[in-house]
């Protein structure tokens, strides 16, 4: 019984420690700390993007020791959410009205922002740098609060458009997109890029992410006599696409989305050879790419690995987008040269110029500006060579919509 | 329910119910006084972040309630009542985002269709007992989040974008303007209540005894003229109706729904809080709806890394200090206090 007994207490106490929260006029900002808040889905289906967390909480680390920003430390809070919504708004909720954060820093998954979206907007809290994809992040206008980071599925469509109409200016597109938020963000970038002439060259087919295969949508996209493919579908429905295009005969231009490119999960499946000659796209340098073995941007990052993250695993790319991103939050800090309202962290996170970030691929910047709220709008693209992605070419910017 | 036409109890069996000793008057109302004043205080003591977890650990609590009207008194496993919540959840949404209706006017139809629709998988759990209905109303969680994303009802439901919908504010003529969380939370504990109040009515009546006695022995039910199947397939309805209610209090306390809102976990949860509150115990589920929202928490407080293994540690120690759950500590505790007095 006194161990029952125990264990009760014990339970009881932790349930009734005190919340203590000062107010003050700059909420989470002291003469010796910033507070900031985050949410990650360190458990439940997503928990294998935990590793962003896990970064950001040693990247500041590193960052405090250094001395912090402007006298001040950094005091990271991230609280898991299990990648659902409702939890989300908890655990924003306690990090606003308990924690007394001063912002909320790259908070991961798109349902998970939208549920919080309206809350943060509401109170003013700065929502700087979300990891998603989605383009509704970039709404200056509705949503002031909320600023996006990585390019959006929308500007990916704009750049592979782009790519085609110089490569084959009278070209007939083919898209096959899987029919949710992240399928009809790529229709909505052929559009801006096609305009008008979308409904005459674009033939269009969805498929559910619950359909067993995309058989169908494949033979009846080649029966249209396009001469271009765009797939915007997850994993699996790509590594089909890829086989079942080569195995009907069909020789089309092929852009993939970049969602769907790893080696493991979609290019062996499909058959190595059957993907060659595919195009994709991409912002980050991958960690695998023996030629960022001498860069001195990734170099900056294995340090931090190796010094603060001994046992990561060098091959999760999480891991240089989690570097990435917290490296554009500190120039923003940085601007903000000391005065750590949540006015100005907005402000700053709305006007930075051209900043270089180590582990963003030579040539793509960061810009922002107060009517501009997609931080990265240029990607290079890559091709299929049967055993790796080789990038070719320089650059390309999405469109200005 | 109407379910008492049907259960022909000989008029002896309530001599043999042990009659409980009836409490003073004034001893009653100073427990019913207590109570108000544990459930009302919380609005004016605790900020707002805190009030909001204790409102979604009530409405927690009432989800949990629905599932052991079906599970706990009734004997039939559900691991599908997520399905219930999402469904009332949505139909609030639904109607509040695209029609205007306020709040409480789409709690009786939530009710209504999460009642209809529990109804009708009552029928399908006639024929399946124990394991295979467990594993029934386990495929009905699995299949909400896709059924809610299909484009047919797309224009409704939102999608994956899912909906917004807006608290409901404090009328006009409360006193002492009360902030949209305290008004919240008073939504919730008194819709709560009521639920509590009536499912507590049903089950220490005859339909209470015939659904439980259907659980503990359903040949000898059969055998003493209760008409078994309409027990179960009502059981069903109410229980799914407890539930789907609790989801509508949970879209507006949120202020969004998403079909990733209601992942098979909300399913689990709810079962582990009603086996950790206490099977077939009423007071039980509040304390489930508690555990369930709060010692997540704790586990994450104490690893981040891997606050699954956490939890799971604390559910087995919790399981092994209360084996039959809060409800059984409570009564030990009132049986040693009885011994005493």
């Amino acid at each position: 019984m006194l161990n029952r007994r125990t264990l009760l207490t014990a339970t009881a106490g932790a349930l009734a420690a005190p919340a203590v929260a000062r107010a003050q006029e700059t909420p989470g900002v002291t003469a010796s700390e910033i507070r900031i808040g985050n949410t990650m889905p360190y458990s439940g289906p997503a928990s294998a993007y935990g590793s962003i967390g896990r970064s950001h909480q040693h990247f500041f680390r590193m960052i405090n020791d250094q001395g912090g920003i402007a006298g001040r430390k950094i005091n990271f809070i991230t609280y898991d959410d299990g990648y659902s919504p409702p939890k989300t708004v908890e655990q924003t909720r306690r990090l606003v009205e308990q924690d007394k954060v001063a912002f909320l820093f790259n908070p991961l998954g798109t349902a998970s922002n939208s549920a919080i979206l309206r809350y943060v907007n509401q109170r003013k809290v700065p929502h700087l740098f979300l990891s998603t994809g989605a383009d509704k992040w970039g709404n200056y206008q509705d949503t002031p609060w909320t600023i996006g980071w990585q390019p959006s599925y929308r500007t990916e469509a704009q750049i592979y458009m782009k790519h085609m109409l110089e490569q084959r200016p009278n070209a007939k597109l083919a898209l096959l997109y899987q029919n949710d938020d992240f399928g009809k963000d790529y229709v909505t970038g052929v559009r801006d890029i096609l305009g008008s002439r979308f409904d005459s060259i674009v033939r269009t087919v969805s498929h559910e992410a619950t359909d067993p295969t995309i058989d169908s949508q494949v033979v009846s996209l080649q029966s249209s006599g396009a001469d271009v493919l765009l797939t915007a579908t997850t994993p699996k429905f790509a590594a089909q696409t890829i086989r079942r295009v080569a195995d009907v005969g069909w020789k089309p231009l092929h852009y993939l989305t970049n969602v769907s490119i790893s080696v493991g999960t979609v290019m062996e499946p499909a058959g190595p050879e059957r993907g060659i000659g595919i195009i994709t796209s991409a912002y980050l340098k991958d960690p695998t790419d023996p030629g960022w073995a001498n860069d001195a941007g990734m170099n900056q990052w294995r340090a931090f690995m190796q010094k603060y993250i001994p046992d990561g695993d060098m091959k999760d790319g999480s891991f240089p987008f989690a570097f990435g991103v917290a490296s554009t939050l500190m120039q923003v800090l940085k601007q903000c040269e000391g005065n750590f309202s949540r006015e100005s962290i907005m402000r700053q996170a709305a006007n930075i110029k051209a900043l270089e970030v180590p582990t963003l691929l030579p040539g793509i910047l960061v810009n922002t500006a107060p009517d501009n709220f997609h931080p990265i709008r240029h990607m290079q693209l890559q091709k299929w060579s049967g055993t790796t992605w080789e990038r070719f070419g320089g650059v390309i910017e999405g469109a200005k919509v | 329910m109407s379910a008492s036409e049907n259960v022909a109890i000989p008029a002896t069996i309530p001599q043999a119910v042990p009659v409980r000793r009836g409490m003073p008057a004034w001893q009653v109302a100073l427990v019913v006084l207590g109570g108000l004043v544990v459930a009302i205080a919380p609005a004016f003591v605790l900020e707002s972040f805190p009030l909001f977890q204790l409102t979604m650990a009530v409405i927690m609590g009432l989800a949990v309630l629905g599932l052991n009207m079906v599970t706990g008194f009734n004997g039939q496993i559900s691991l599908g009542h997520g399905a219930f919540f999402a469904l009332g959840a949505y139909a609030t949404a639904i109607l509040m985002s695209h029609l205007d209706w306020s709040f409480w006017a789409t709690l009786p139809v939530s009710a209504a269709v999460c009642g209809l629709v529990g109804y009708g998988i009552g029928f399908p759990a006639l024929r399946l007992g124990g394991l295979y209905l467990a594993l029934t109303t386990f495929s009905l969680a699995v299949a909400v989040p896709q059924i809610l994303k299909h484009k047919s009802i797309e224009d409704w439901t939102g999608g994956v974008q899912g909906l917004f919908l807006v608290k409901p504010d404090a009328p006009a003529w409360m006193p002492g303007g009360l902030s949209a969380d305290q008004w919240m939370y008073f939504v919730a504990i008194g819709v709560s209540g009521v639920c509590f109040l009536l499912c507590w009515n049903l089950i220490r009546g005859r339909i209470g005894r015939a659904l439980m006695a259907t659980r503990d022995h359903p040949t000898a039910a059969e055998a003493m003229g209760m008409d078994t199947a309409t027990l179960k397939t009502r059981a069903f309805a109410v229980s799914a109706m407890v539930t789907g209610i609790a989801g509508s209090l949970s879209a507006v306390a949120v202020e969004f729904v998403a079909p990733d809102s209601f992942s098979l976990m909300v399913s689990i949860t709810l079962f582990v809080g009603m086996v950790v509150g206490g099977v077939a115990s009423i007071l039980g589920s509040l304390f489930g709806g508690l555990f369930v929202l709060f010692v997540p928490n704790i586990a994450e407080a104490i690893s981040k890394a891997a606050p699954g293994v956490i939890y799971g540690i604390l559910l087995i120690a919790f399981l092994f200090i209360l084996p039959d759950g809060f409800a059984g500590l409570l009564r030990r505790i009132a049986a040693r206090l009885r011994g005493r007095g």
